[in-house]
């Protein structure tokens, strides 16, 4: 797990800052000066980080609906088909077809699959799991699920120049920065 | 001085907290050796444990012949049970996902702790379904898995709908649950100093980094699940009142049973919540994070609640009478009078009688007192559901196949038991991961909002509130 600096890749800069309010004018910074591979890292969701950042809606919704409406049909037509085509039976004289009777099951199946499009859709939109990051190679970064607050501008974007980079984060007041190595 | 005094909301963390010392005080549990006291709990949990298997394997081997059921009270400890159990662990799911969509912050100290015991309780509840059938081998059954008679479950039956209601609640509790764990996973990953909880927190905390594009989604998610949550557990015990309300006996055939059954499972389950808090809080100091403000709180719900259900029970009389069904009424003078009449007392004291202490500033902010009245409540809340089933089997139309319940020792050592799986879970959990949710509580803490901080130096000062003077009076 040392970071042999020679023979590993530059991942990123990052830099810590002392406390949210700081983190939220550093990541307007960066967006300002054009980055788009950066993040912020805060061991609790800040309130206005999504707008500091310019973060896009999440699209969480959509595969939370699409889960739903496959949760509802699937109940429905699971229950039509087993009751109505593969073996009706005369239950009291009810019709086959018994739809007030079938809201229970459907309700409960529609928010099952539901769930499950919001646990692993938000698993699937972050990238979870990803039990290796290079960020986990920094010490410090520990803090990060503590009380540390940092932002990291990865090598990968097209504007990235470690010496701006850096100028960059000493402008916005960080307290700390730091290479990150692959 | 202003006639008008400004009284700020109490603080939700008491001392003088920062991010790191919160972390330290919630993950040095988990952390640090185990304790001794924690293994002699352990030990007696394991023992009810071992009754329960005991009671379970003896029941499994002889039939359900060895519980007190008889003709014609054909249900007895096992749904009475399920009913408890269940109902507790409603208030988990009330107080992560129903307080959560009202904003409520002060949830964040006790909703990890409560969703723990949302899932544990869940746990005992089924049990009973499981091991209530005389042919457990078939329990499969209950589901909609081919078989060999080419038949399907019963969609038009309320039993099967509680099955499906049940198991969802069991499921999307534990995702939730799970959910709100990962960023606390991933601080004690970064906490832990052996290779063996590095190593297993990290797996679990699935490489969570604390990523504000990650919390973006997550925060999403968490809404979405609050939002899935509520009408879930509000059809839960609807659901579960079903089994008693869609069947033709007197006393169970009755609108009013789902919203009864949903105040009183969270009247019983936030007097669980305060048993367990005002233990737990003590023994693990976390006096500044479960204070006496959530106390309060968590006693006006139960008073509420507590109302609620005492209404119902009065309603269900008036109805009884209103209806002029001659068999309704008399179900109802039989509780009150009849055989059972010392259940039915019991229940009237101690779910309608003992929350209204509350209405007093004094018993409600006082700690013994709060703990000897949620065990009431949860005696009580037993009863009403021994109430609910036997009453209205023993004594129903025909006075001539009318009989007296008694449970046999093998109904008491099987509930008695459930304690133990209780209890084992409730201390591994204890000892294992964080009983408060780290991010959320750091996340109320007022450091965490970036408007108390100044612009120009980024230093933090406190939200300062201007109380504006009344004008002069008129009249």
């Amino acid at each position: 797990m040392s970071t042999t600096e020679q023979n590993s890749e530059l991942y990123g800069i990052l830099a810590e800052f002392k406390n949210p309010k700081a983190l939220i004018d550093a990541s307007k910074k960066v967006v300002a000066a054009g980055y788009d591979k950066f993040d912020t890292y805060a061991p609790f969701p800040i309130h206005g980080i999504d707008k500091a950042m310019s973060l896009p809606k999440s699209k969480l919704g959509w595969i939370v609906l699409t889960c739903g409406l496959i949760g509802f049909t699937g109940a429905v037509s699971m229950m039509y088909w087993m009751s109505v085509m593969d073996y009706p039976h005369n239950i009291s004289g009810k019709p086959f077809f018994n739809a007030p009777a079938w809201v229970p099951v459907t309700f409960e199946l529609t928010v099952l699959l539901s769930a499950f499009g919001a646990v692993f859709g938000m698993l699937f939109l972050n990238g979870l799991p990803k039990l290796y990051n290079p960020l986990f190679n920094v010490e410090r970064f520990k803090k990060a699920t503590d009380d540390g607050f940092f932002v990291c501008i990865e090598a990968k974007d097209s504007k990235f120049q470690a010496d701006l980079v850096k100028e960059l984060f000493e402008e916005a007041g960080a307290t700390h920065i730091e290479e990150v190595y692959d | 001085m202003s006639k008008y005094e400004y009284i700020p909301e109490p603080a939700l963390v008491k001392g003088n907290h920062d991010f790191a010392s919160l972390t330290k005080l919630v993950t040095d549990v988990n952390l640090r050796p185990t304790p001794k006291p924690w293994y002699a709990a352990m030990l007696l949990a394991n023992a009810f444990l071992g009754v329960f298997l005991i009671a379970v394997g003896y029941l499994i081997w002889e039939g359900t012949g060895v519980w007190g059921l008889m003709n014609p009270v054909g249900w007895g400890w096992a749904i009475i049970n399920f009913v408890w159990w269940v109902g507790i662990g409603h208030a988990g799911t009330l107080i992560s996902a129903i307080l959560f969509l009202f904003r409520q912050d002060w949830r964040t100290a006790i909703n990890r702790f409560a969703e723990a015991m949302t899932i544990f309780a869940v746990i005992c509840a089924l049990m009973f379904p499981g091991i209530h059938v005389g042919r457990i081998w078939v329990i499969y059954w209950v589901f909609p898995i081919p078989n060999q008679m080419g038949m399907w479950p019963n969609f038009n039956s309320p039993l099967l709908w509680d099955v499906f209601a049940v198991s969802t609640y069991f499921t999307v509790s534990l995702l939730f649950w799970y959910v709100g764990l990962i960023p606390d996973l991933a601080t004690l990953r970064d906490k832990a100093t052996d290779k063996i909880r590095k190593f297993s927190y990290g797996l679990f905390a699935l490489g969570w980094t604390g990523s504000n594009r990650a919390w973006w989604n997550y925060e999403k998610a968490y809404m979405i699940l609050a939002g899935l949550a509520t009408p879930l557990v509000l059809s839960v015990h609807t659901i579960v009142s079903f089994d008693f309300a869609v069947s033709m006996i007197p006393g169970w055939h009755t609108t009013i049973f789902p919203p009864y059954f949903v105040a009183g499972a969270i009247f019983s389950g936030f007097a669980m919540v305060l048993t367990l808090m005002i233990v737990a809080r003590k023994i693990y100091g976390m006096e500044d994070i479960m204070t006496n403000d959530h106390m309060e709180k968590m006693n006006i719900i139960i008073m509420v609640t507590g109302s609620m259900v005492g209404f119902a029970y009065m309603m269900e009389f008036f109805i009884a009478w209103y209806s002029g069904v001659e068999y309704e009424k008399a179900i109802f003078i039989l509780r009150a009078t009849g055989p059972y009449a010392w259940a039915y007392w019991i229940m009237m004291t101690c779910n309608v009688l003992s929350p209204q202490f509350f209405w007093f500033k004094k018993l409600r902010t006082s700690v013994g007192f709060t703990f000897f009245i949620s065990i009431v409540v949860n005696i009580g809340m037993w009863f009403e559901r021994f109430v609910i089933t036997v009453t209205s089997l023993a004594n129903d139309y025909l006075p001539s196949s009318w009989d007296y319940y008694s449970p046999t020792i093998w109904d008491v050592l099987t509930y008695v038991g459930t304690f133990g799986i209780f209890f084992t879970l409730f201390l591994a959990f204890l000892r294992f991961l964080p009983m408060v949710a780290i991010a959320e509580i750091k996340a109320v803490l007022p450091q965490a909002d970036p408007h108390n901080y100044d612009e120009e130096t980024q230093e933090f000062h406190p939200h300062v509130v201007e109380v504006p003077q009344p004008k002069a009076e008129t009249v």
